[in-house]
């Protein structure tokens, strides 16, 4: 048999294999320091009165009382802080005709969401502070709320001075799509589509620490959060301080999901908070907090109809999406992203001839929505799919068959989309046959028919999905936002031959850390614990953009790969002037510098010996560099698109509604497999968060925008009990851009899930004759009506 | 957020529970297992001026066969009733309503008589205690008395207990010869409070069903007896009993609706449970 050694039979390699994450031991021990651990001297807790209303003119603020309070130590509004804090204004150069109002740390005159921060109280505990907030005396008058979605677009404009509520719209249309829904033969089939508006619940609140020293007349801000930089760069700006006087550490993040990237009021108002009172001020949103402030997403309608040849070929696909972003596009990201992911990416995995699109963003009297994982893939996911369904329902084809039909083929890269994404190299036909195969389709569908003969209601859902990862600066630097695409990773030899690494790329628990370190050892050919990975800490970091849209392992792991090298190529240089050998004929393997013929030489303790305490003995003019850094962005793509397949298979029981998830399976496609272990836990947490959109998680709101899900009793997220087990496999096309050829893989579950699951209970309820449910959640109430049951 | 201040009394005795009651009044929350009432607390929907701890009262604790039926103190622990034989013998719908009832780490915790006396409909224990026909003992400053669970839960977390009395234990009769029990309950995931739940007890005479007592979670403001359906079920065969109460749960439920369920979905979702827990008690051995 013809099985040649490969890079991986040689010692210390580690790409392609599941090294455990090296933090996992000491955060299950709990000996994580997240931000609420630390405790400085004279630090102050901040509590925020927030608005009670969804839209409401502050008449009068009375803050003499809470002031007043034994242990409160500062009481500020939007007053004391225009001084030194700049407002902000949500908007991206190259998002033309996006507009939004300036904001700032807390309301001025008018509170325009439930939840919005109006004042900041500063004491000796979070309780005092609490106890004093609960003394501020707030003149309200209450205003009416903007009507929901559509209706938005038509009533009087919450901001003035914006003219109406569209904040922006876009259109694409490539020609071809109107004669094709009218061609006699076209079938065509149409559905509105509805994605509850959620949000990502992280096990760590929102947490930030602000600490100015005004000694040194500096900044220091501890932070949950994935951009430092980032944060750097927009506190330097709005304060008014030299860049080099902020700093930004990123300790342990308990979970962030992309909603820790984006600049929220309470935290830059802790930060202003701190300046005016020269001490340490700490905010940690607590459960109610998080449901009101942290950033939603996926707030959308949407109407699309797709033609279909009688011969099953997708003719064209025409959708209008209207989206809600609440009352502020969220800085310095933008909150028109989303929508305009959901206009890109529909129908962009099939072969589609004709494509017409239309986005809406309103802006609403509800939490701001912004980016969270997978921005708007998985609603032009369940869009897509769904109509793929109708369309197989319609035609009496098989649903795989006719998506087997339709994929963009293996072979006709690069390609590129109707709305102009480009597609390096996918696979999408290789991963749905992978998925068929692992699922064993045939079979489950012969499972599926049994079940219903005794009464048993069982569906099979089906979703292709391309993914977004690794963005340059096409994504947000060209629109003038401070958020770097690149990424640098220094990796320096320490004497006794280990290796230190830091990075700009920055870890939450998904294991960054030790994709890095699994790169750099695997380079350098030295145990992987002998690698110590640094990271989130302005000071301490090269500069780069962070960890957001799939971009750790592919951008910061390909730039922890060019730094090792060279690190490796200075090693050898310093090997072969001391043994007079040509460094070309050199090799590290097992912590040995080796020759041509694979014998150790020189161990890399005494490489890092030699060259930082006995320089003496090196060649005269040769000067060893043992700290290396390299920065590293693709340049060739805007993005590196991944793609995947998933499926559901469950069971509905038409008397309650209730649905029992029995199996999901996903095949994806991140290019080079770094750490399997990893990336399967990064595609079944994505799948659980996505199953949580189709089933459980939504943001409901009254009447009068007040949010009816402040906790975890009312906002439901998925729980262990209730999910299947989820089979991950993977089909391997790196990226030609690096050398490393890993993409991105973080958010491919949560871009898919939702789809998968609303087909397959559209499937188990084909036979009831139910109408078609296009809603997430999917509750049971929403089942029982399309049944007709309530 | 965090809880206002409070003072705190772990009380010795139950007469330093009737003093604190007695000053006191509505300022003063009696604690026992905390696990509502610390959550209620910690969001300041509840901001009492003193607790008065009471778990150190080991007078309040266990669970003991008595001739009246099997009586189980107020500080009894979910997690024992979970593991008692006793409860699983005597009262053996108890038995099948625990595993019900939230998750292990507040079935460790929570008591039974924080549970009743706190009358959220959406409890398990209450419904049980109504369809077993149980007996609340309350002891106050002037004496102890016995309340039957109809005339105990009054409404949305009101119950017969005055200011200052204390719930001291719950008596489970020992049920008809021929009981057949189910419980069951719909909640969105394992562990949450359930949009409806049942608790049933029948007899099954020569194949019909008998003195059926049904009480449901969440099936109005307060636990319900459903009357009207043991009415209409008596004397059927269960397929046809089973029918016969679902229909006439609309004289006997006024759930609630909210995000979680409208009111019409609950009371679908109570009719499926009494038809499912109707059939199960008639298949069963």
């Amino acid at each position: 048999m013809d099985n040649p050694l490969s890079d991986l039979d040689r010692p210390n390699s580690y790409i392609g294999r599941s090294v455990p994450r090296p933090n996992a031991a000491r955060l299950l021990a709990g000996q994580g320091r997240y931000v609420d651990d630390l405790r400085l001297p004279r630090m102050l807790h901040a509590a925020f009165l927030r608005s009670p209303f969804a839209h409401a003119r502050i008449v009068s603020v009375d803050t003499a009382a809470a002031r007043a309070m034994q242990g409160v130590a500062g009481v500020f509004t939007r007053a004391d802080m225009d001084g030194v804090c700049t407002p902000w204004v949500g908007t991206l150069a190259h998002f033309t005709g996006l507009k939004s109002a300036p904001q700032g740390p807390l309301a001025g005159e008018r509170a325009t969401w439930q939840g919005e921060p109006v004042a900041i109280v500063c004491a000796r505990s979070r309780a005092e502070a609490e106890d004093a907030a609960a003394l501020i005396d707030i003149e309200w008058e209450e205003l009416e709320p903007l009507p929901p979605l559509a209706a938005a677009l038509e009533a009087a404009p919450l901001h003035p001075e914006l003219r109406d509520n569209l904040a922006f719209t876009r259109a694409v249309d490539v020609g071809g799509a109107d004669s094709a829904f009218a061609l006699e033969d076209s079938v065509v089939v149409e559905a509105a589509f509805r994605t509850g508006r959620h949000t990502g619940v992280t096990l760590e609140p929102r947490a930030i620490l602000a600490d100015w020293q005004p000694g040194e007349e500096k900044l220091t801000v501890h932070h949950s959060f994935q951009a430092p930089h980032m944060m750097r760069e927009v506190l330097s700006k709005h304060l008014a301080l030299p860049e080099a006087a902020v700093r930004v550490v990123c300790g342990d993040v308990g979970g962030s999901f992309g909603i820790k990237v984006h600049i929220y009021p309470d935290e830059i108002a802790t930060c202003v908070a701190s300046r005016l009172l020269g001490r340490p001020v700490k905010f940690i949103a607590d459960r109610l907090e998080s449901f009101t402030s942290d950033i939603h997403c996926r707030d959308h309608e949407v109407a699309a109809r797709l033609a279909v040849g009688p011969d099953g070929r997708l003719r064209a696909l025409e959708m209008d999406d209207v989206t809600g972003i609440g009352p502020y596009s969220v800085y310095p990201r933008t909150s028109a992203v989303e929508g305009n992911q959901v206009v890109n990416l529909t129908g962009s995995w099939y072969a589609l001839p004709a494509y017409k699109a239309r986005l809406r963003v309103a802006f609403q009297t509800r939490t701001p929505t912004c980016q969270y994982r997978a921005v708007g893939h998985p609603v032009a996911v369940a869009v897509t799919e769904g109509l793929m369904d109708l369309a197989a329902e319609r035609l009496g084809m098989d649903p795989a068959a006719l998506r087997r039909l339709n994929l963009i083929p293996d072979d006709a890269y690069p390609h590129t989309s109707p709305a102009g994404l480009r597609f390096e190299a996918l696979s999408l036909q290789k991963s749905f046959d992978k998925l068929l195969a692992m699922m064993d389709y045939d079979a489950l569908r012969r499972d599926q028919a049994e079940a219903r003969s005794r009464g048993v209601y069982r569906g099979i859902g089906l979703a292709s999905f391309v993914e977004l990862t690794n963005p340059g600066p096409a994504f947000y630097g060209i629109g003038g936002a401070p958020i770097s695409a690149q990424d640098g990773t220094m990796v320096r030899l320490d004497p006794g031959g280990s290796v230190t690494v830091s990075s700009s790329v920055t870890e939450q628990g998904q294991g960054t850390e030790a994709v890095l370190a699994q790169v750099v050892a695997h380079q350098l050919s030295i145990p992987v614990k002998d690698v110590r990975v640094v990271t989130g800490d302005t000071e301490r970091t090269p500069y780069g953009g962070g960890t957001w849209a799939s971009r750790g392992a592919g951008i910061g792991g390909e730039s922890a790969l060019q730094a090792a090298r060279a690190l490796k190529a200075n090693i050898l240089a310093l090997a072969g002037a001391v043994m007079q050998a040509d460094p070309s004929d050199l090799d590290l393997r097992d912590g040995q510098v080796v020759d041509a013929a694979g014998a150790p030489r020189m161990a890399m303790a005494e490489v890092g010996r030699l060259g930082y305490f006995r320089v003496d003995l090196l060649p005269p003019g040769f000067q060893p560099e043992f700290s290396v850094i390299r920065h590293w962005l693709p340049r060739q793509y805007p993005f590196a698109f991944t793609n995947g397949a998933q499926a559901s298979y469950l069971e509905v029981d038409p008397d309650t509604g209730f649905v029992k998830l029995l199996g999901h399976w996903v095949v994806e496609d991140c290019g080079t497999v770094i750490n399997p272990l990893l990336v399967d836990e990064q595609v079944r947490g994505g799948v659980v968060q996505g199953i949580g959109a189709a089933l459980l998680e939504e943001c409901l709101y009254d009447e009068r925008d007040n949010l009816l899900t402040g906790s975890m009793a009312d906002y439901l997220v998925p729980m262990m009990g209730e999910m299947p087990d989820i089979a991950v496999g993977h089909v391997e096309t790196p990226t030609k851009e690096s050398v490393l050829g890993a993409k991105g893989a973080g958010e491919a579950g949560t871009a898919g899930a939702p789809a998968a699951v609303m087909n397959a209970i559209n499937d188990a309820l084909r036979p009831l004759g139910a109408a078609k449910i296009q809603q997430q959640p999917a509750t049971p109430e929403r089942i029982l009506r399309a049944l007709g049951k309530v | 957020m965090k809880a206002a201040a409070f003072a705190y009394l772990r009380a010795r005795n139950i007469g330093e529970v009737f003093a604190a009651l007695a000053e006191h009044g509505s300022d003063a929350r009696v604690l026992a297992g905390g696990q509502s009432l610390i959550a209620a607390l910690n969001l300041r929907l509840s901001e009492p001026r003193l607790l008065v701890d009471i778990t150190g009262l080991s007078e309040l604790r266990g669970i003991v066969v008595t001739p009246a039926g099997l009586r189980i103190g107020a500080l009894t622990r979910h997690v024992e009733i979970l593991r008692s034989a006793e409860v699983a013998r005597h009262a053996p719908l108890l038995a099948q309503a625990v595993p019900h009832v939230a998750h292990a780490a507040i079935r460790n915790r929570g008591t039974i008589g924080g549970s009743l006396a706190l009358s959220d409909p959406a409890a398990e224990y209450p419904a049980v205690a109504l369809a077993c026909g149980a007996v609340m003992h309350l002891h106050g400053p002037d004496g102890r008395r016995d309340v039957p669970a109809e005339a105990f839960f009054r409404g949305l977390y009101e119950t017969a207990l005055g200011e200052t009395e204390l719930l001291e234990a719950v008596t489970f009769p020992p049920p008809p010869a021929d009981a057949r029990h189910a419980f069951d309950e719909l909640s969105r995931r394992h562990g949450d409070y359930a949009l409806v739940g049942i608790a049933l007890r029948a007899g099954l005479r020569d194949g019909l069903v008998r003195n059926l007592r049904a009480a449901f979670v969440n099936g109005g403001l307060r636990p319900v007896l459903a009357t009207s359906a043991a009415a209409a079920a008596e004397g059927l065969p269960p397929a046809e009993a089973a029918e016969a109460a679902a229909a006439a749960l609309d004289r006997d439920l006024d759930p609630p609706g909210d995000h979680h369920a409208s009111a019409a979905m609950r009371l679908h979702l109570a009719r499926v449970l009494t038809r499912r827990a109707i059939h199960s008690i008639g298949s069963a051995a």
